[in-house]
């Protein structure tokens, strides 16, 4: 790990630890949000937020954790499974995160496991490149 | 009719901040029971005041068309204990205010003592729903009582003070 990413890194479980209330070394880079710190529906503005305030970039709607779009729309989701329309969106906007374990069983349920502290990490430094 | 935990807007910058007086007396029956024979201001009930005073703050910055909730205590620390006579500052201001949501800080005072520091986050609900749904009308503002307080802010402001301010949505377009 580079001496940037390390530096993102710290000031994101900085971040998460204010936000979620967890403990510094609960943060690990695989750690997922929801499942393994805590995280609620708000939490994620909550985060969006702080991410905002400590890297002074700006992060629009849906930007890091594209949920709603995918959620609402049938052609992308038909009985809680995501459709080759649906995975291809996904893909395009969570460039952030690996979908290579979630494609192989794309359970809407299942979306909470992407979002992990390195997909955090890996939005932050692609926007501050 | 809904419950009023403020007394008083002082000053009210549109978008910015808002800083409210709380008055806390011994008729407010809960500080009989908190405690017998030593009564002091519930901690609760100081996240209260800053959540009015903040609430309104978020909820005129969008000329209260949005339903504003409180979604989160971000942070609340007490430093000291708030006692019947004791009149209580409430300063808020916006961090961040987007279409979904808000996020506040500020702090309760006593003269120049600082009480707690108290950060929220507010939910724009109408822009939140993941599905679920809410009553059409706006329960938060919808009834006055809440917008009653901030239109006594402005009927009394100082004339001097106008310039420095926006105009409120409150007040009557000339």
């Amino acid at each position: 790990m580079d001496a940037t990413r390390d530096k993102i890194l710290e000031q994101i479980t900085e971040v998460l630890v204010d936000a979620l209330g967890v403990d510094e070394d609960e943060v690990l880079p695989e750690a997922t949000l929801m499942e393994d710190l805590g995280a609620e529906s708000i939490d994620f503005l909550d985060i969006v937020f702080r991410l905002e305030k400590a890297f002074d970039i700006k992060i629009e709607r849906e930007e890091l954790f594209p949920v709603e779009t995918l959620m609402n729309d049938p052609a992308l989701v038909q009985d809680n499974v995501l459709t080759d329309e649906g995975l291809a969106l996904l893909k395009e906007k969570m460039g952030h995160s690996d979908i290579t374990e979630f494609e192989k069983d794309p359970n809407v349920n299942r979306l909470g496991d992407l979002f992990t502290v390195n997909a955090v990490v890996n939005f932050v430094e692609t926007r501050l490149r | 009719m809904r419950w009023i935990w403020i007394d008083r807007f002082v000053d009210f910058q549109s978008g910015r901040r808002a800083s409210a007086i709380k008055n806390v007396t011994l008729a407010e029956e809960h500080l009989h029971d908190h405690f017998p024979g030593f009564p002091i201001m519930p901690e609760c009930l100081m996240i209260e005041a800053m959540a009015q005073t903040a609430g309104i703050l978020v909820g005129e910055a969008r000329a209260f068309q949005e339903k504003v909730i409180l979604a989160k205590v971000k942070k609340a620390v007490f430093f000291h204990y708030v006692c019947p006579g004791d009149s209580l500052r409430i300063d808020a201001e916006i961090e961040t205010i987007t279409p979904e949501a808000a996020s506040t800080r500020g702090t309760l005072s006593r003269a120049s003592e600082t009480i707690a520091e108290i950060e929220l986050l507010f939910s724009h609900v109408d822009q939140n729903l993941g599905g679920s749904e809410f009553p059409r009308q706006n329960f938060v503002f919808e009834d006055n009582t809440f917008k009653s307080l901030l239109r006594s802010f402005l009927a009394e402001r100082p004339t001097d003070q106008n310039a420095e301010h926006p105009r409120s949505p409150l007040e009557p377009s000339t």
